[in-house]
C-alpha cells in the first residue's frame, strides 16, 4: 500500500496535484453552501428594506 | 454639448477634431501630470540595471523588453484622466446625450490622450535606448514599434477606463484589465527590436503591429462608446 | 418555442436545480471510473514513470479553463444582444469555476514539470497562455466586484468578456510564436507521453467529469445569484417561506 502511495518516488508531486484539486473542489462546494445561505439572508434583508421604505 | 452639436452636420471627423482639440487644451493645463508620466517611464527603466547587473551585454539584450514594459506601465498612469474629469463635471453625460456621434467624441479624446501620453514616450524611447546601449538601428525600431503599438494600448486602456468609470476601482484594476490584453503588443513590439538585432529584419513584426493598430482604431471607438453607455445607465 | 419559457429567472430556477443534481451524479460517477482506470489500469509510462498520471487532472483543467471562458463569452453576447438578465447571471456564475480550473491547470502543470523537466515553471506556450487566461478571469471578477449596480456590472463584465475572447486567439498565437523563437520545441507541455489507450480513456472520462462538475457547480451558483437578484418577487417570497427563513 505504502509502495503504491509512493508512486515510484513521484508521490509528492502526484499527491500535491490531486490534493490541490481536492482542496479547490472542497473549497468551492463549501463556498456554495455559504453562498446559498447568504443569498437567502440577503434576499430577506432587501425585502424587509423595501417594505420599510414603502 | 451645443459646441459638439454645431459640428454635427459637418460630420464625424469634425466632431473628432473638436473633441481632440478640447482635450488637448485641458491637457495643457495639466502639463505637470503629463511630465510625470515621462519621468515614470525613464525611472522604471532605470531601475532594471540597478536591480540587475549593469553588464553592457546583458543590458543590450534586455533593453528593448525593459523599455517596452516601462512604456506599458507608463501608459497605464494617464488612463484614469481620460474620462475621470469629464465624468466628474457631467460633460461626459452631456456627450452621451448629444446628437453628435459618441464614437467620434471618444475617438477625439483617445487621440488627444495618445498625443499627450504615448507619443512623448515614442520620442523619449531613444533616451532609454541609449541607457541600455542599443545601437542606432535598434533605437529606431524601438521607437517605431512603440509608435505602432501605443495606439493599441491607448484603445485597450480607453475601454478599461470607460468600464471602470466612477467605480471604486483603482489603477491596479485598470492594470489587471489592460496588461493581459496587451501581451501580444508587448511580444511583437519588443520582438521587433530583437529580430532586427538578430539580423532577421523587423518588417513582419512592425506590419503586425500596424495591422493591430488599424484594427484597434476601427473597433476601439465602438467598444469604448458602448462601455461609456454601459457606465451611464 | 417552448425553450423561451425558461428565459425567466423564475422558471429557470427549478430547472437549474434538476440539471445541477443530475450533473453532480454524472460528475462523481465519471470521476470514480476515470480515476480507477487512470491509477489501476493504465500502465506506468516508461519515460515519465508515475508522474504522468497528473495529466488526468492537468489536461481536463486546462481544457475546462479555456472552454468555460468561451461559454462565458457566449452568455455575455446573449446578455448584451437581448439585454437579458439570465444569460448575464449564467456568465457570472461560471467565472469562479473557470478561474479555479485555470489555477489548477497551472499548479498541476508546475508539479508535473518538476519531476519531468526539472523545474516548477516552464515558459511554454500553453502554460503561459493559461497564466494570462487566469489573469483575464481575475479581471472579470475584479470588475464585477468594483461595480455596485448588478445590471451595470452585468453589462460591463459582458463587454470585457467579449473583448477578452476576441483577444484570446491573438494572445495564444503571439505567446506560441514567442515561445518557438526562444526555446525551440524542446520543452512542451503538449508532448504528453505516447498515450496508451487506457491513458486516453481515463483522460477523456476525467474531462467529461470536469464538464459535468462545472455544470453542477454553476447551476448551484446561478440559483443563489437568482435568489439574491430577484428578491423582490413573489416567487422568491414563497421560496423564503418554504426555506423557513421568512414567516
Amino acid at each position: 500500500m505504502s509502495e503504491w502511495l509512493a508512486m515510484g518516488g513521484h508521490g509528492f508531486y502526484i499527491w500535491s496535484s490531486y490534493g490541490a484539486l481536492a482542496l479547490a473542489i472542497a473549497a468551492e462546494l463549501i463556498w456554495l453552501k455559504r453562498d446559498r445561505r447568504r443569498s437567502l439572508e440577503r434576499a430577506l434583508e432587501s425585502r424587509n428594506e423595501e417594505a420599510w421604505q414603502s | 454639448m451645443n459646441a459638439a452639436a454645431r459640428y454635427e452636420d459637418r460630420g464625424a471627423l469634425a466632431v473628432l477634431i473638436w473633441a481632440c482639440r478640447r482635450d488637448l487644451k485641458l491637457a495643457l493645463r495639466a502639463r505637470a501630470e503629463l511630465g510625470l508620466i515621462l519621468i515614470f517611464f525613464i525611472l522604471v527603466a532605470s531601475l532594471f540595471p540597478l536591480a540587475l547587473d549593469p553588464d553592457p551585454a546583458l543590458l543590450r539584450r534586455i533593453g528593448p523588453g525593459v523599455a517596452w514594459v516601462s512604456a506599458l506601465l507608463a501608459t497605464l498612469l494617464g488612463l484614469a484622466r481620460l474620462f475621470a474629469l469629464d465624468h466628474a463635471d457631467g460633460t461626459l453625460e452631456q456627450m452621451l446625450l448629444s446628437p453628435a456621434p459618441l464614437q467620434a467624441l471618444v475617438g477625439g479624446k483617445v487621440l488627444a490622450h495618445w498625443l499627450t501620453s504615448c507619443a512623448p514616450l515614442v520620442l523619449l524611447a531613444p533616451l532609454s535606448g541609449l541607457q541600455f546601449g542599443l545601437d542606432g538601428e535598434s533605437i529606431a525600431i524601438l521607437a517605431a514599434s512603440l509608435a505602432l503599438g501605443t495606439p493599441v494600448l491607448a484603445w485597450l486602456g480607453a475601454i478599461a477606463a470607460a468600464l471602470t468609470l466612477g467605480t471604486r476601482a483603482g489603477s491596479s484594476l485598470l492594470g489587471l484589465l489592460v496588461l493581459p490584453l496587451a501581451v501580444p503588443v508587448l511580444v511583437f513590439g519588443a520582438g521587433a527590436v530583437e529580430a532586427a538585432a538578430a539580423g532577421l529584419g523587423a518588417g513582419a513584426h512592425l506590419s503586425l503591429l500596424g495591422a493591430a493598430a488599424i484594427f484597434a482604431c476601427l473597433g476601439g471607438p465602438f467598444a469604448t462608446a458602448l462601455a461609456v453607455k454601459i457606465a451611464y445607465e | 418555442m417552448r425553450l423561451f419559457r425558461f428565459a425567466s429567472p423564475a422558471s429557470f430556477y427549478p430547472l437549474a436545480g434538476t440539471i445541477g443534481t443530475v450533473s453532480a451524479v454524472i460528475a462523481v460517477a465519471l470521476a470514480l471510473v476515470g480515476l480507477y482506470i487512470g491509477f489501476f489500469v493504465a500502465p506506468t509510462d516508461y519515460q515519465q514513470g508515475e508522474s504522468y498520471r497528473i495529466i488526468f487532472i492537468h489536461v481536463p483543467s486546462a481544457w475546462m479553463a479555456m472552454f468555460v471562458y468561451l461559454v462565458i463569452a457566449f452568455w455575455s453576447l446573449w446578455s448584451l444582444a437581448l439585454n437579458a438578465r439570465l444569460p448575464a447571471m449564467m456568465a457570472q456564475a461560471l467565472v469562479p469555476t473557470g478561474a479555479m480550473f485555470a489555477f489548477i491547470s497551472l499548479w498541476t502543470g508546475a508539479f508535473w514539470g518538476r519531476p519531468t523537466w526539472g523545474t516548477y515553471w516552464v515558459w511554454d506556450a500553453r502554460l503561459t497562455s493559461t497564466l494570462i487566461l487566469f489573469f483575464l478571469y481575475l479581471g472579470l471578477a475584479g470588475l464585477r466586484a468594483s461595480i455596485e449596480d448588478p445590471r451595470r456590472a452585468d453589462r460591463a463584465c459582458a463587454l470585457l468578456a467579449l473583448v477578452g475572447v476576441v483577444n484570446i486567439p491573438i494572445i495564444y498565437f503571439s505567446v506560441r510564436w514567442w515561445n518557438t523563437l526562444h526555446q525551440g520545441a524542446t520543452i512542451s507541455m503538449t508532448a504528453a507521453p505516447k498515450m496508451a489507450e487506457t491513458m486516453l480513456t481515463a483522460m477523456l472520462l476525467m474531462t467529461f467529469s470536469a464538464w459535468a462538475y462545472t455544470i453542477w457547480v454553476s447551476m448551484r451558483r446561478v440559483r443563489s445569484i437568482i435568489v439574491e437578484r430577484e428578491a423582490h418577487t413573489d416567487w422568491v417570497a414563497a421560496l423564503l417561506r418554504r426555506e423557513g427563513v421568512m414567516r
